[in-house]
This record gives C-alpha cells, structure tokens and sequence, in this order.
C-alpha cells in the first residue's frame, strides 16, 4: 500500500483543453481497503472531471459520514470540499447551492448514510430538484463499522459474517425516480466505461442527478452469496440501453449501426443518445422506468444505464424564483431596503 | 368598594379560540395603544386550532410598567367552559362582564364585585342573520360595551376599525354597526356601573406596537440574510414568515422580477439548520429561527458549526419544556441546552433581547457577530416577546453600517499570500482565522472542512497536540468574543447597596417594577441586566461587589445561575435563584416576594 503519492508525472501527461493534466484533479491517497468499489468511483470522477474540462475549483464535493463519504479527499484536491454529518450532506448541499448557484456540487454518499440515516434528507433534495450530481457508493453494509446488513441490502443476501436479509431492500433509484429527480441512473465500480459516461451525462444535467453505483465491500460483503458482490453483479448485470454522452461542442460522431438511437438534449447544450436494445423502453416516463425496474428485479438483474431522464427538468433555484446572481456576491445595495422604509415599517405599527 | 383607576389595571377577556376573538380583543387593545396609553396585551393561548379556551390579557400602565402584572381587574367572559374560573379570578372590587342570554347559574353569588349582564348573543341573532357574521360580531358588540365602560370614545374605536378594514371596506360596516349596539347597551343599561376608565395621554409618545418575531424577521432582513432553512414550530414560525413577507417586498428585483433571497421549508429541523450552515460555508448570510424540540434537533449540526467554525444565526423563540412540554407557553428555559448545545466541548454565543426593538438589533447584529467570529450565534428570544405585543423604541437602521463579513480571503488576498494559506491557522492571534469561500481561486484557498478532527490546514488528523491546539485556540477565540457582544446594562440604585439583582430578556419589565416598588419600601438593590453570553469581566465585577445577589429567570432549575456559577469566577453562595416557570409570564408580585422572603429569610438567620 502508498502512503504518499509520488508528485512526479510524466512530462508528457495528456492535458484537457484548460491546459490541465490528470494530476490536477487528483486528490489525497485513498486509505480504504485495497480493492474496494469506492475507489474506482474516485478514479471515474477524476477522470469525468478532466474530461469535461471542468475547472477543479469550481467545483464543491460534499459527503456525510461512511467510507464512501470519505472519498471526497482521494479526488480533486482543489476543490472545495466539506465533509458534513451522518446523512445530513443533502441539506449542507441545498444551503451551498443555493447560496451559489453557478458552482458544480457533486455530493457523495453511501448505502447507510442515505437509505436509513439519512433517507428523509434524500428524499428531500431528490423532491426540491436541487442541481447537484448526487452520487450513492452503494455495498449493501456499512463498512466502517464492520459489516452490519445497511437498507439496500437485498432480501436473501448474506454477508461474510452475517445471516441472510430477512427485510426488504430499499430501492434507491426508484424513490429517485419516485420523488422528482431529473435524472436517475445506476451503475457498477466494476464497469468504468459505463460510470464515466453516466457520470458526464450527469453533470450536464440541470437538476438532481441521482446516480446510484453498485460498489463492493472488499472486506465484508464480497462473498458470492452478497448480492453486492463483484462475481454477483457481473454475473447479474444488464443494461437497460447502450447510451452514448456526447459533450456539447463535440462533433457527435457515435455511430449506432442499428440506427434505433433517440437523442435527448440536456440542459448545457450536449446530447444523451440512447440505443434501445431492448422493447423500446421510454426513459422519459416515469412510470415505464419504474416498471423497468421492478420487472428486472423480479428476474433478479440488476439493471443499470440512465433509468429515467426529465429533459424539462427544473431545479430548485428556477422554482423558487431566485435571482441569476449568486446570493452570496450581494453586498448592502442589493439587500438591505435601508431606514426610509424601516420608518413606515414603523408607522404601520402604530 | 369598586376599583376605582384610570390608565392603570388589567383586563382580561375570555374566549374560545378559533371564534375570531383574536382580533376584536387586538381591535380593542390598539385603540387604547392609539389612545396613548402604553399598553401590554398578552395571548394565553392553547396548542389547537379551534375550539379551547384561551384568554387575551390587557396590562394598561400609564407609568409605563410593560410587565405582566398579575390578578384581572375586569374579565370579559363569554367562553361557558371557563366561565365559573374566570368568575373567580376577578380581583375584590373588579368587574365581571358576561352574555346573559343564558342567566348566570345561582351558585355565583360574590358580592365583591361588580357583575355587567350584557345579552350578547341576542342583541347580535336581532340584528344579524349570517351564522358566521354572528360569532364574529358578537365579539365586536362586547367590544363597543368594554369601549362605554371604560369611557374609549366610540369614534375612537370606530376609525380603529376603518384601518384594520382598509382593504375590506364592506366589512367595516357590520363590524361598526356591532360596536354601536354593544356601546349604546352598555350605555343605557349600565353607565357608571364601571370605576375603571381609559384618558388619552401622551406616555407611549413614539413608540411602535410590535411582537419580537416580527422585529427578528425584519433584522435578519436588514442584516442582509439571503439564505433561510427553516421547519414551522410554534412559536417561532412568524420570524421566517415575516422574513419571507418583507422580503417579497423589498427584496425582489424590480427589472428581473427574481428574488435576492430563498427560504426553503425543509423536511424536519436538522436539514432547516443544515441549509443555513451550507449556505454560511458557501459566503451567505443564512439563518434559522426554531422552538424547543428543534432545538434538540438542531445539536448536532451546532457542533459541527461550532467545531468547522461556520458562521450562521439561530433565532431561538424559546417555549416550555421539556419534551414538548406546553407549545403555546413561555419559558427561559434553554439557556444550558443553547449555550453548551451539542456534544463535546461545544460553546455558543447566545444574545438575550429584552423587547422587540433589541430583537430587531441583537438578530442584526448576530449576522455581524456570526461571520467576525465564525461561529453560531444564537438570538435568546421567548414565546412572550416573540409572539405578543410588545411597546418598545421604533426601529432604526443606520444607512451607513457596512456589513461586517470578517476575515475573507479574497483571489487577491490569497496571491498575496508569501506564506502558505491555513484555514484554521490562527495569523492574528485572536483565535479568529481566515477562511475562503468555495470557487474563489483556481488553485489555491481550496480545503476540505469537517466536523472530524483537524490541523491547521485543514487536514484530517487524528494527532492528540493538533486536536488539543485546536480546542485551545477555540477557548482563545471565545475570549474574543466576550469583548465582541453586548455588554450588560448595569443600574446602581444604591451607592454601596450589598444587594443586587440579575435578569436578561422578558424578565426585565417585570423584574424592574419588582425592584421599584421594593425601593419604595426602602430596600434598594442594584441591577444588572445580562445582554448575552460569554460573559464580561463586568458580569463577575459586579456580582462580587454584592454580598448576596438575586437571578431573577423563567425557569426551574436557575439555568442562568448555573451558567455564571461555570467560570467559577464567582461563588456560587452569593447567587440568589428567583425563579418562575408556570409557563405565564414571570410578574413583579412574583418576584418581589420571592425577595422578600429571601431577605426576611436572611434576616432571621443572622439573628
């Protein structure tokens, strides 16, 4: 295991169109166990990040408590981060965001810190459609603790230590779907292609984007008979379209040869094509995605890829009416009315 | 003997809530406020949308006294469930107006006071036929009676309602012509029945009729405030109501039509103070206003603010607990649990207002205080000022005051920087360090904050030096703060006097009165009213010139006079707990005889 990352890279290291390599979007070196799913997620948002040219400081990362919720220091090191309370990140997200509108929030959280602890907070941000990337490094267990069963874990499911599941699972992205957020998409640690695609589609998205990853407990729950296990998932997974993202500005090139691919424009100009390999699903209704979901559960897949997309999806600041500025640039001239109307303030007490 | 008092006594009224009485016993309450006469309503009210009792006091004190007096001089009653209570109440020599439609059962038979028949319910059914106008208006014809009674011009009243009907003019006319049956009754059947009468005077002079929440709104307002998470709970919804009403009107820009401001209804208390505290980190002046159990649910993120030094206001409208103890009563009783809210080693600053325009001041002044000292700063209002009435000084903003934001790293300030950036790194020796908001430079000023242990850079440690360093510079910082808050308003009655009394916030009236009238009898103690916590070095000073001194609160266990006893800066011996916590507001009668006792007490030790 490294303690320390070395600082030298090569000098030819690829760099983004803000003149940005890799390196810049790194974070600390991770210190969860070798082998977990998290770490992969870490390494698919750098790589997201850096793709999509995005400016590392301008982007907040925020995350509750949980191994997941620690990885925010192993990316983008120059970001702003804050490492909140046990599934409170939510809330301390929709005051950030509100308060500056024009930053990317990515928040981070795990299986335990939103579906038992902190699940009110979820459904809440999902309900205001607040504009954030809100990703769930999901293991079924809660793994700084040692392995307890968390809500995600499926019915049946056994971990190392454990007996199996004898509640039923929380079904994250369906409540997703459920409550009001523009985007809801599930993939797994172990196929990064398809997490870093997802991951851009959901940035692009204006409003919550709720992205739900399966992602291993290495030390725990890695056992064949943990349905969030590697071998399980894989054994397990089916993707509900092929989709391609391709970045606004970008020539879209993706050639679909079977010619079934439905675009789907996304707020910042870029474009979601999705290849239907299956019986023509629409990802834009609510109802057949939840169907999707349930009829995948009960042939016990789990279905991952974009799951639901509101294109006319309005987030929290176009609701309530805010202004385009961020509130927290306004100074005593925009917000203070001043004493002249303080005075018949006055007059109307007496 | 009949009371026989001008501009001087209490009346009371007793209704059933959810009646439209609320607004008649206003109606009433203001005129005589527009009369002159300082005045102190207070709503004793259940936890209930329709139907329970509820009572509506009036304190009428040409001298200015503004707290709860005590004993009812004049009781309205037209609420059957209380009636035989009520009955009861009214002090020897005071008055008893009834609807005596139904005839007063027989077993009421004091001969010490006056009774007022007035047939209310059937002098309205005569006039009126809308069952929904008949409940209402018969509370308008009792108060055209009480207006006859006390000798309140019935023009007075009149243009009273015109204003409160303003936007209704259609409505004013049944409500004025209810108020002549009831003052033309009152007239011809019982003139000069009545010692008690109102005078116009010029004692409330520029004064304003506010209740607390509505200050507290209005100087989150004009402190700049633009981010608000909050969860209704009485009693502190209005403050987030009233934000919110003014702010649609003073804070929307006019060419864009769109808010410089949002108030987001959260799901539950912890998310309310979550948002603010996001929006703290992120460089908004947020805040939050919540009650009793919120409180309890807002601890863990209060030490999470106080330990990732985030800036944010709480406007605490304090109620009876514990639990959720009596919603709709008055208490001073969250002193220890806002002070040392969390767990850990958690301090909070707290500010105690005494009277809507300190609520209007001290909830400006937080914002100022929040973001110099990077801390939550937690306005100490009560259920009594924040929802009732309340006589006090105009408010007033000064148009030049700047914000104070504290010590922000600019991009500018950051590239200047010849030494590293450290977010907790105390540069300035005040335990005050600076932060940055979230985007300000490309590379550098950027940190991860957390409420987990960390170094002066920011950095996740478990190290035991860095964590105690820490801890330490937070004592340093807290210090800061004593020199930062409001100092205590201290009046010295008696040069050399060895007695002496403390309070804060809504005790201050009533406690003031107390000590008058014990100095008309020759005892003089010295005053020192507590205007927030940490306390000064003057606190202790004070205390410690006095052998014995009285702390007067609202609650049962003398939370105050433990939180001074904490310092071990004075002995414990010398604190005096004067103590109340009915749920009522605490009167002078209260607490001059618990000094009372207290001294004779004394007395006959020494002996």
């Amino acid at each position: 295991m490294s303690y320390v990352r070395s600082a030298i890279r090569h000098p030819d290291a690829e760099k983004n169109a803000l003149g940005y390599t890799r390196k810049e979007y790194e974070g600390a070196i991770s210190s969860l166990c070798a082998g977990c799913g998290h770490d992969s997620i870490s390494s698919a948002i750098i790589t997201v990040c850096f793709e999509m040219d995005l400016e590392p400081h301008r982007i907040v990362k925020l995350s509750g408590i949980g191994c997941s919720s620690k990885t925010p220091a192993y990316f983008l090191g120059k970001s702003h981060g804050f490492n909140s309370v046990h599934g409170r990140m939510p809330s301390v997200a929709t005051g950030a965001n509100m308060a500056n509108r024009d930053l990317i929030y990515i928040g981070v959280s795990g299986d335990g810190d939103t579906a038992s602890i902190g699940i009110g907070q979820f459904a809440h941000v999902v309900r205001r459609n607040l504009n954030m990337v809100y990703i769930v490094m999901n293991n079924g267990c809660y793994g700084l603790t040692k392995g307890q069963d968390s809500a995600t874990a499926d019915k049946g499911s056994k971990t190392k230590k454990g007996s199996p599941v004898v509640l039923e699972s929380i079904d994250l992205c369906e409540m997703a779907i459920q409550g009001g957020a523009g985007f809801v998409a599930r993939g797994f640690s172990g196929d990064k292609k398809q997490m870093i695609m997802m991951l851009k589609a959901a940035i692009s998205h204006t409003g919550l984007a709720f992205v739900d990853i399966v992602s291993p407990c290495v030390s725990f729950n890695n056992v064949p008979s943990s349905t969030k296990s590697y071998t399980w998932v894989r054994e397990h997974m089916e993707a509900s379209h092929t989709f391609d993202f391709i970045p606004y500005c970008q020539e879209i090139s993706t050639d679909y040869t079977n010619g079934k691919t439905t675009p789907i424009t996304l707020h910042d100009g870029s474009t979601i094509k999705i290849c239907k390999v299956k019986n023509g699903t629409d990802i834009t209704r609510r109802s057949s995605a939840i169907a999707e979901l349930e009829k995948a559960k009960e042939q016990q897949h789990i279905l991952t890829g974009v799951l639901y997309l509101d294109p006319d999806s309005k987030d929290t600041h176009e609701v309530l009416g805010t202004s385009a500025i961020p509130l927290n640039s306004m100074t005593e001239k925009e917000l203070c009315p001043g004493n002249e109307l303080l005075a018949k303030v006055n007059d109307s007490f007496r | 003997m009949k009371i026989r008092r001008v501009n001087d006594f209490v009346i009371r009224f007793a209704n059933v809530n959810g009646s439209g009485s609320a607004s008649a016993n206003d109606l009433l309450a203001k005129t005589i406020f527009r009369l002159g006469v300082p005045i102190n309503p207070y709503n004793i009210f259940p936890s209930n949308i329709q139907g329970l009792p509820t009572w509506f006091e009036v304190r009428i004190s040409e001298k200015g006294y503004l707290g709860r007096r005590g004993g009812v001089d004049f009781i309205v009653a037209v609420n059957g469930q209380t009636l035989r209570q009520d009955y009861d109440m009214v002090q020897p020599g005071g008055y008893f107006l009834y609807d005596s439609t139904r005839k007063l059962p027989d077993e009421y038979r004091r001969e010490d006071i006056t009774v007022i028949d007035i047939p209310l319910t059937r002098l309205c059914n005569e006039e009126f036929s809308d069952p929904r106008l008949q409940q209402l208006l018969k509370n308008i014809i009792y108060i055209g009676a009480v207006s006859a009674l006390l000798d309140i011009p019935l023009d007075t009243v009149s243009q009273a309602i015109l204003k409160q009907f303003k936007k209704k003019p259609k409505l004013a006319k049944p409500n004025i012509q209810a108020l002549k049956i009831g003052f033309d009754y009152a007239c011809a059947h019982h003139s000069n029945s009545c010692g008690l009468s109102i005078r116009s005077s010029t004692a409330v002079g520029d004064r304003i009729l506010m209740d607390g929440n509505t200050a507290a709104g209005l100087g989150a307002l004009y402190a700049g405030a633009t981010v608000v998470g909050w969860y209704p709970i009485t009693p502190s919804t209005s403050v987030i109501e009233t934000f919110e009403r003014f702010a649609n009107l003073y804070r929307v820009d006019k060419e864009s039509g769109k808010k410089n401001f949002t108030v987001i209804q959260a799901e539950d208390e912890l998310a309310a103070i979550g948002i603010a505290i996001g929006a703290g980190w992120s460089g908004a002046r947020a805040f939050t206003a919540t009650s009793g159990p919120g409180l309890s649910l807002m601890t863990e993120f209060l030490g999470l603010a106080y330990f990732a030094e985030i800036p944010i206001v709480l406007v605490n409208v304090q109620r009876c607990g514990p639990s959720t103890g009596m919603p709709t009563r008055t208490q001073q009783a969250d002193i220890l649990a806002s002070a040392y809210s969390s767990h850990g080693d958690t301090r909070n600053v707290l500010l105690f207002p005494r009277d809507p325009h300190e609520c209007f001041q001290m909830t400006a002044d937080a914002f100022d205080l929040a973001d110099r000292l990077q801390t939550p700063v937690i306005v100490m209002s009560d259920l009594d000022l924040g929802m009732n009435n309340h006589l006090c000084e105009a408010l007033h903003w000064d148009d030049k005051r700047k914000y104070d934001r504290g010590k922000v790293m600019s991009a500018e300030d950051l590239e200047a920087l010849t030494e590293p950036w450290g977010r907790y790194l105390d540069v300035d020796g005040d335990g005050i360090c600076y932060r940055t908001y979230p985007g300000t430079h490309p590379d550098k000023g950027a940190y991860v904050t957390r409420g987990t242990s960390h170094n002066e850079y920011a950095a996740y440690t478990e190290e035991n030096q860095a964590y105690e360093r820490g801890m330490k510079r937070l004592m340093g910082k807290w210090n800061t703060a004593r020199c930062l808050v409001p100092r205590p308003e201290i009046t010295i009655r008696k040069k050399g006097s060895k007695i002496a009394a403390l309070y804060f916030g809504t005790t201050t009236d009533a406690a003031r009165e107390a000590l008058d009238q014990l100095e008309s009898s020759s005892i003089f103690i010295n005053e020192m009213r507590i205007r927030a916590y940490p306390f000064q070095k003057e606190v202790f000073d004070f205390i410690n010139q006095h052998d014995i001194v009285f702390v007067i609160e609202q609650n049962r266990d003398s939370q105050m006079k433990i939180l001074l006893s904490g310092g071990c800066r004075v002995s414990p011996g010398r604190l005096i707990a004067v103590t109340h916590f009915n749920g009522l507001p605490i009167t002078a009668i209260i607490i001059r005889n618990q000094i009372h006792t207290a001294l004779l007490n004394r007395k006959l030790k020494q002996q």
